[in-house]
């Protein structure tokens, strides 16, 4: 839907000769893209406009290296910029000076505090933690039944008191409760709230207050627009925010609110949600964030989308018959099937970087219709020529462009097709196994 | 056949509107109403109008298009005098979001026929609040209402809706958590024309639009609608929460492209969010916004109006130019 930033970046300072300096004006026009491509991202815009500065001040002056195009050292600058911005390094959850750990959970309505207080006492208790869930959530209709269930689904204890008793106690309480049994760390729940909501944010304080938390995460949607920077300054402004979950990152949102948040509150996005499954909860990598903001694509949504529909066994399997050349149209036919459910082709790729304008054209030309008319050809095939395609004389190619409606010439161009890419695996395959596999990726992956 | 136009104009002012959206006119857009107190129409002026509205999540394109059209009116009229200007921006926005409400369809009621309204979004946006709120909406006319808690997935969901059917009176048609979404969508239906409930609402599981598998399922859905009511979903809504930055306009699309919306709700309008998404969507995809939510109870929702959205976030009550 938008732009890349590269792309306008390309187009913009394309006509420059590839040698030389940036010019002023050169790196005005290339901020201005900037600007625009952080803002279609929802970055706040007074951040924006501090990132700008501070790219700019580098990009002036810079000697446009010798393989790159201007457009490509200011996307470089950019990047590192971002990157730094984001918090290079990964930090870790605070750990207190006597046990118990308290992490509290904060935020607005809806951003997922509920689905990743589980998450993250599924997480804790992978690397050997024994945590509790404190139900502090006695406002919104049913939020107490929804941690208990997750609990259940993760066997994880949750300790509650009802929707009638009082958050700041139910807090206390379960911390005392989890003590007097040794569980550790202690993950609290607690209702959204709008933060001008007074009487709401005073509870909070009392909350935390009251327990003395270890961590105070706020949880925010990752497609939060401008709000963003004025959620995080209050919260902050009443609560000691420690760090950021940044929650439903496997959409297609940009994300730049996360570097508004970052910006305002300085604290570390300690961990990204990626799904609903009680796993999906990973550690935050700021480059494939900072790729994400400016649209450069994300080849890792793309392997984890690959990923879902497909086990490690499978692949593996699957990787060997390639290597072998035994990979066959039924193995072909069982791959398309998988591609298709990752989503249409074109939001597939959507998904690489470095797609520029050409490829982009080229898309429109790719249809989802075209996995039909290859479905349908292997489908009107027996098993047997599903296997050993070498069979497939005249007569079984014209049974086969009958029963899936097409012509000879295409059963015999999707035969073709079919052969050379065999070829082309086992070839793959023999590099792979040398360790000559290609690594010559746009930029590193985290 | 009983036809009743949901859409009528309100003779009184709507207060309680005025009232929750008084926080969010506080925000950028008295800000707005302050910038026009200037003596002079400059580029000062005009630069950080455009940034006013990019601050309302209003986005880059529409911003840029309000700023320029307004520039050119202004030119072209020799337009000097602010406050003027600002009358004509004020226009230019309500006609924005006009031209997609003028495409929101006659609700009809049949008598015998429920009336179905599919409720979908992204997760955390509010549907099964809003749901609630669309329930005592639909009482405030007299409809009896029932409700299908169609999100079988995320826990507690469908506690969640019968709460909220237990405080409305409402009945709600459910399975056990992880059921099919269909099945429960069929007796639903099935339940409502038995029934003769005149206005069935459908709970649906949160889902990212990009999730292709479950975009798949709501059209799925739709069909299982068909079988006892031939139109139904009538309509088909969808929840944006108020804060969702330029993500909101791809959501409204790909949703809008598996099952066709017919009206949009943006949720959470209380806080100091602007929903300024509404201007991208209306101008991109023409779908007709036709509510606003602003509060935790099932009485915060209102009709949405062009203009009454405009003006309440733009001046003061019963302040005029």
């Amino acid at each position: 839907m938008f732009e890349t930033l590269s792309d306008r970046l390309n187009a913009s300072l394309g006509k420059l000769n590839r040698k030389g300096r940036l010019t002023e004006a050169d790196v005005d026009e290339a901020m201005r893209e900037v600007r625009r491509a952080l803002l279609e991202a929802d970055v706040n815009f007074k951040v924006a406009k501090d990132f700008v500065t501070a790219v700019r001040e580098r990009a002036v002056g810079q000697d446009v290296l010798k393989s790159l195009t201007p457009g490509q050292t200011v996307i470089g600058i950019v990047n590192e910029e971002l990157i730094q911005m984001l918090g290079a390094e990964r930090e870790p959850l605070n750990q207190p000076d006597r046990p118990p750990q308290i992490i509290m959970l904060v935020g607005l309505q809806g951003s997922g505090k509920t689905t990743h207080a589980a998450k993250l006492a599924s997480h804790l208790r992978k690397e050997g933690r024994n945590p509790v869930l404190v139900a502090g959530d006695v406002y919104r209709p049913a939020a107490i039944n929804q941690l208990q269930t997750l609990g259940k689904q993760i066997n994880i204890s949750v300790f509650d008191e009802g929707t009638q008793a009082n958050p700041v106690d139910i807090a206390r309480n379960g911390v005392a409760w989890a003590r007097e049994r040794g569980l550790n760390p202690v993950i609290i729940d607690t209702a959204g709230r709008l933060q001008i909501d007074e009487r709401m944010m005073q509870e909070l304080v009392d909350v935390e207050r009251a327990v003395q938390p270890t961590e105070v995460l706020l949880v925010a949607d990752a497609m939060t627009g401008q709000e963003a920077v004025n959620v995080a300054e209050t919260f902050s402004q009443r609560l000691g925010i420690t760090g950021l979950i940044m929650t439903k990152m496997d959409g297609d949102a940009r994300g730049g609110a996360a570097l508004s948040i970052r910006a305002v509150t300085g604290v570390p996005i300690k961990f990204i949600g990626t799904g609903e499954k009680m796993d999906a909860l990973e550690p935050f990598y700021p480059q494939r964030l900072a790729s994400r903001i400016l649209g450069m694509g994300d080849v890792l949504s793309l392997i984890e989308r690959a990923q879902e529909q497909t086990t490690e066994e499978d692949a593996m399997k699957l990787q060997d018959r390639m290597v072998r050349g035994k990979f066959n149209l039924e193995d072909f036919l069982d791959q398309l099937q998988k591609v298709k459910k990752m989503g249409p082709l074109n939001q597939l790729l959507e998904l690489i970087p470095g797609m520029g304008a050409q490829l982009r054209q080229a898309k429109a030309q790719i249809s989802d219709d075209d996995y039909k008319q290859i479905e349908a050809i292997i489908r009107s095939m027996t098993p047997a020529e599903r296997r050993n395609p070498h069979i497939i004389d005249g007569r079984r190619r014209r049974r086969i462009a009958r029963g899936s409606g097409t012509s000879r010439e295409e059963v015999s161009q999707l035969l073709k097709q079919f052969t050379e890419m065999q070829k082309m695996m086992s070839q793959f395959g023999n590099m792979a196994k040398k360790g000559k596999m290609p690594k010559n990726l746009p930029f590193d992956l985290d | 056949m009983v036809l009743d136009r949901l859409f009528r104009r309100r003779a009184e002012p709507d207060v309680q509107l005025e009232k929750s959206l008084e926080k969010t006119r506080k925000g950028v857009f008295s800000e707005i109403t302050r910038l026009f107190e200037r003596d002079v129409l400059d580029d000062d002026l005009y630069e950080e109008l455009e940034m006013l509205l990019i601050q309302a999540d209003v986005g880059w394109d529409v911003s840029q298009q309000l700023v320029r059209d307004l520039r050119a009116r202004v030119n072209e009229e020799r337009i000097e005098n602010p406050s003027l200007a600002r009358e004509v921006l004020r226009t230019e926005m309500i006609e924005l979001l006009e031209s997609a409400t003028r495409n929101r369809q006659v609700k009809v009621f049949q008598r015998g026929v429920p009336y179905v309204i599919m409720v979908v979004g992204v997760n955390g946006v509010g549907k099964t609040t809003s749901i609630a709120k669309l329930a005592a909406y639909h009482q405030g006319f007299g409809r009896s209402v029932m409700l299908a808690a169609g999100d079988t997935f995320r826990a507690a969901a469908i506690d969640q809706l019968k709460i909220w059917g237990e405080r409305l009176g409402v009945p709600v048609v459910a399975h056990e958590p992880g059921a099919d979404p269909g099945a429960v969508v069929f007796d639903a239906v099935q339940a409502a024309y038995g029934r003769g409930r005149d206005v069935l609402i459908v709970d649906t599981a949160g889902r990212l639009h990009t999730k292709f598998n479950l975009m798949e399922e709501l059209s799925k859905l739709r069909k299982v609608m068909q079988k006892h009511v031939e139109e139904a979903p009538q309509e088909v809504l969808l929840v944006i929460d108020a804060t969702t930055g330029q993500n909101g306009l791809i959501q409204a699309k790909t949703f809008a492209e598996s099952v066709d919306i017919t009206d949009i709700m943006i949720a959470k309008l209380d806080g100091t969010s602007k929903g300024g998404i509404a201007f991208s969507v209306a101008k991109e995809l023409s779908i007709p916004i036709s509510y606003i939510g602003t509060g935790e109870k099932a009485t915060d929702l209102s009709e949405f109006y062009p203009e009454t959205y405009v003006d309440a976030l733009f001046f003061g009550e019963g302040e005029g130019l």
